[in-house]
Parts: structure tokens; sequence; C-alpha cells
């Protein structure tokens, strides 16, 4: 919606001609500037700028929403009422139901104190299929620490969901659905995040799993405001 | 007034001075037809530079029986109206004593309903600080570490603005803008089924002698009325503070009664997408800058209070960390109000940083499964005693 293209919007033909003479294209670079900006760059008057940006923005403005349909939409469309339960009943009541889609979750904890377990634990959840409470999907697992261990996963799998997992196809199949990346560097990390993207879309992937944020930071060697700087646009991407 | 400062284009305005046109008053006397002459453009563009010249011109002569100024009211007028102005219940009734009794409208304000007898309380103030005159908070910055409860504050003055006026509310639908994603709609149901239960206790409670009126709403009723925008990116961002301008008029126009208009904007939180991707720090300031003009303008235009959620940053001052609103003192310096919510050992405490007209207090407030609430420390030590 921010690279949509000045072109395309129906403006009057004058002011879209100025637009494109300047060298301003998309609407991101038309509402990065003020008006008087416009007004100076453009040479034109104050309400011909006013009208165009009205016009654009309201273009490029996303849709509204009431909160009730917010809420409807989520018990109708989204699976399991927008949240994943993740079998802990605690949990999944201090958290509505479960992990929320379409956000980021963090677990933090010490060392020891069974993250990695979690996510493996999730993981395999959302692999199965949806009669047994699973999102019947794909999983992105990545992996820092490589701390990934696929026996333990099948463990897990055999212990919780005997049923499907004495199968070999069976446990095949959800095991086949856990893909795991093992990037090196945040440089990597970030490159594949693009790569990551398209085929989220794609491939039915219910969950990304990133295990750990901090170790992908610390192997870098910048410091300080540096480190706050390289994760934000990768964390940004991910929301 | 010079012509430098007149809105018209640039060529326009070289033209005028090339031609000898250097101030106001030389225009004051040329028809336009002599005019497109001399500047060899065309009658229609002539016109409306005189026209612009003449309105400009127009608000600045003294004028005996109106104001001096046009456009300006007088601080008495002032006063007045905002003595008749109503407030948002935060709904801890400590928070709303050092706000002047709530978040007014009117104002951009940055950053519940509690047990019944604070209820009662929080209605009685409102009563006595609007007969002081206090004035009104109209800008606000709300800025507080992850947390600490800045979303949860947010949704509750959403649900709180539209707390009918028998209740002492203001009966106004709630624009919530999320860049975040930090919006969740269970927590915004419980926080609208809290706030309709105190209301029937309250209801219960005081009016015992006239007939029973139940509550008609209901949770689903008060989740209707908040119009939710998801922002993805500052460009959305910026379309969005100048689209709003258009929703509100259209949503004006439909709906008459006062019940049903929108009374405050929340946008939480309204720096996120400019810490990054910006390379350009001279620009970033302007474009905020022009953005909380935007919004002020909407408050003081549909009467509606601002409240702004922001993030802390720690800034590294000799050898110690201290918590600054993050985007920088440029950013801090457009917000007339600001609220910060920090902790003090296990509470949580809101501070009045900024302010032309509170005293800067702090007060003590707690996140509870129904709300933002008065925390309940004095039962405590009670307690423990």
């Amino acid at each position: 919606m921010a690279n949509k293209l000045i072109s395309e919007i129906p403006l009057p033909k004058s002011i879209a001609n100025v637009f494109s003479a300047r060298n301003i294209s998309t609407a991101k670079d038309a509402l990065s500037l003020t008006e008087f900006e416009l007004m100076e760059l453009l040479d034109v008057g104050l309400t011909e700028v006013r009208s165009a940006l009205s016009q654009i923005s309201e273009i490029v403005a996303p849709p509204y929403q009431t909160a009730l349909s917010l809420m409807e939409q989520r018990f109708q469309n989204e699976h399991l009422g927008g949240h994943f339960p993740t079998g802990l009943k605690g949990l999944d009541a201090a958290l509505c139901g479960g992990i929320p889609f379409g956000v980021l979750t963090e677990l933090v904890g010490p060392a020891g104190i069974g993250k990695t377990q979690f996510c493996l634990k999730l993981s395999l959840l959302a692999s199965m299929p949806t009669n047994y409470g699973g999102l019947d999907g794909r999983v992105i697992y990545i992996d820092v620490e490589s701390k990934f261990s696929s026996r333990r996963l099948l463990e897990i799998g055999l212990r919780s969901f005997p049923e499907i997992f004495q199968m070999k196809e069976m446990a095949q199949e959800m095991a086949g659905r856990i893909l795991v990346l093992r990037p090196t560097s945040l440089a990597e990390f970030t490159l594949s995040l693009e790569q990551i993207k398209v085929s989220l879309l794609q491939n039915q992937v219910k969950m990304l799993v990133i295990d750990s944020m901090a170790a992908l930071v610390s192997g870098e060697h910048e410091q300080g405001a540096r480190r706050q700087q390289t994760l934000s646009w990768p964390i940004s991407f991910i929301k | 007034m010079e012509i430098w400062r007149l809105p018209i284009s640039a060529s326009q305005r070289g033209k005028l001075i090339s031609a000898g046109y250097t101030s106001l008053s030389s225009l004051s006397s040329i028809s336009s037809s002599d005019l497109a002459r001399e500047l060899t453009v065309s009658e229609s563009e002539a016109m409306n530079i005189l026209k612009v010249a003449s309105h400009s011109r127009g608000s600045e002569t003294s004028n005996a029986s109106c104001s001096i100024v046009e456009g300006a009211q007088s601080a008495w007028d002032m006063l007045h109206d905002e003595e008749s102005l109503m407030h948002i219940t935060t709904s801890s009734a400590d928070l709303d004593n050092i706000l002047g009794g709530g978040i007014h409208c009117k104002e951009v304000t940055e950053i519940g309903w509690s047990s019944l007898s604070l209820i009662v309380n929080s209605v009685l103030k409102y009563k006595l600080t609007t007969a002081f005159g206090s004035e009104s908070i109209i800008f606000m910055l709300i800025g507080g570490v992850p947390g600490i409860g800045k979303t949860q504050l947010g949704i509750q003055i959403a649900v709180n603005v539209q707390i009918p006026n028998d209740f002492g509310g203001l009966g106004g639908k709630a624009i919530y803008i999320d860049t975040e994603g930090s919006f969740m709609v269970e927590r915004a149901f419980q926080i609208a089924e809290a706030c309709i239960e105190d209301m029937s206790e309250y209801n219960r409670f005081l009016r015992k002698d006239f007939q029973e009126c139940k509550i008609k709403m209901l949770p689903q009723d008060i989740l209707e009325n908040i119009f939710y925008f998801r922002i993805c990116s500052y460009t959305e961002q910026i379309a969005l503070i100048n689209y709003l301008d258009k929703f509100l008029s259209e949503h004006k126009d439909v709906d008459m009664s006062l019940w049903s208009q929108v009374k405050v904007i929340v946008v939480d939180s309204v720096t996120f997408h400019f810490r990054q991707d910006f390379d350009d720090m001279a620009l970033r300031t302007r474009v905020l800058s022009g953005m909380a003009l935007k919004l002020m303008n909407l408050a003081k235009r549909f009467s509606l209070a601002v409240v702004l959620l922001n993030q802390v940053t720690t800034k590294h001052t000799e050898a110690s960390f201290q918590l600054v609103l993050a985007l920088g003192d440029s950013w801090s310096h457009t917000c007339t109000n600001r609220i910060v919510l920090y902790w003090n050992g296990n509470e949580r405490y809101a501070y009045i940083d900024k302010s032309p007209s509170l005293r800067s207090a702090s007060a003590a407030y707690s996140v509870t499964a129904r709300g933002i609430r008065n925390s309940s420390s004095s039962c405590k030590r009670i307690k423990m005693m």
C-alpha cells in the first residue's frame, strides 16, 4: 500500500504530470514531504497540493474495521478463534485461548528452563492435523544455536501422539512439515527473510519459530546502539 | 504581511516580486486584468492571487466590534468553553485526580471504573474540577517502558469514552490506530464487560429511588463503536491522518446526535514506524511535527481528545541511563501534555511530566483483569499490619 504508484491514483491530469516530472512516483515519496516542500518542488498552489494529498491519502490509508467485526472475523474465519492452544490449560486461559495469530510472541527465560523444548512441542503441535488440536500446516524453524534435535522431536511425538507416530509414514509426514533453517549470521538471516516471506503464502506455513533472537545478535561484533539498529529491521519486517 | 508568506506557488511569487509588488498593500488597488497583464499570467490566476492576498490582509485589519484578530477567541470566552467541556475518565480515581477529572476533549492527551465508591468519587470530582475551570488538555502524549500498560490504558480510554452521558461520560465513539498490532480484541471485550458491570452496580447503588433503568448496553455495542485501523508503515500512518479529516466529517454528517460522534483518537504507538527506516533525520522531524499539527487541528475542529502512546528509550548521559520518550526532544516539544508511565518497585505509576496547566503529580494505578484501576497498595499495608 505504501508503494502505490501515483500513476495508478486518479488525480487530475495536470497534477499527475507534475508529480512524474519531479520524479515522485510512489505514494511514499509524496507523503514523506510536507505540504510546503511539495509546493516548492511542484510549483503549484496550496489548494492543489492539499487536494492531491487528500486523494492520495484516501487511497493509501488502510480501511477501518469496528472492533466488533474484528472479533467476529476472528471467530468465523480464523481457525480456533484466532488463537493456537498450547495444551497447557493455565496458559491457554491466560492468553484467551492460546498463542494469538498475527502477532509476535516472545518466550523469555533463563538458560535451561525449557525454551527450546517448548518450541519443539509447539512446532509438533502445529504440524498435527486439526482433530488432534494442531494447525495442519507447515512450520519454519530458524535454529541459530543448532539446538534442534529431530530425534527429540520424534520422541515427543511418540509419547504425545502414539497413534500417529507409530506409523512410520505418518511420522515422516508430520516431521516433514517442519522445515529447519540454520543461518550462521544476521546478514544471512535477513536475506532469508525475504525468501521466507514469499514461501509463507505459497506453502501454507502456519508458524514461524526463531530460536533464539539473542543468539543472532551476540554473534555479531558490533557494539551498543548498532546492535539494536541491525535487529530492528528484521523484527519490524517479521511483524 | 509580505508577499513571500502568501500560499501561492513559487513561480507566481517570483513574478510578483520581479514586477515590483513586494507588500500586500501594493496589491490592494490593482485590478485583476492589470495584474494579469503585468505578470503575464492568465486572468483567473491573477484573480486567485488577489483573492488570497485580500484574505490574508483581512485577517490583520482591526475590527472595532469583533475580535481584534480574526479567528481568535478572548481568554474569557475560552474559560467559559472549557468549563462546559466533558472529561473521559481513565477509570482510576487517582489518575483522574491528577488529570483534573480525566482526559478532556478538544485537546490532544498523550496516555477505569474501579470499585463502587471510587466511581462515585470520580463523578463528584469531575463536577468540582469543572467548576474551577481547569484548562482542558487537548493533546496528550503517554510514554512508558514496554509492559507498563500503555495499550491497556489506550483500550480503557477507547471503552470509557462510550460511557453514556447519564453516568458522567461522553457517550462518544473511539478511533483506535494500531501501529504495532498490540490491540487484542478479547481484552477489549473483557474491559467492556467490566465497564458495563461497574455501570450497573453504580446504577443500583445510586438510583435506588428511581425506576430501575437497566443498562441496555452490551459489550458488543461497545466494541462496535471502536473504529480500528491497522497501520503497517509510516506512509500509511501519514495517509491515515490525512484521511481522518474526511472520515470524521463524513461520520459527523451521517449521525447528527451527540451520541454517535467520535470523541477520542488513540494512536498506539505513534513513533513505532518512524524509528527505523528513516535516514533523513530532519525530514523525519518535519513529517512528525506536521502530523502532530494535523492531529491538533482535528482535535480542535471536531472537539475530540487525542491520546498518543509512545515508547521510551534509554539515553546515555555520562554514566547513567535515563528514560526518555522515543524520537528525541523535537517530538517532545510538539505535544503540549506529557504523561510518563514507570515502575516504582512493584507498582505502576503515572507522572505528569509536562503540562501547561496541571501541576506535576504522580499517581499509582494497576492493570487488572477488569482494566485500569486504582492500585490497591493502601489495602496491602493494612493487611500487613
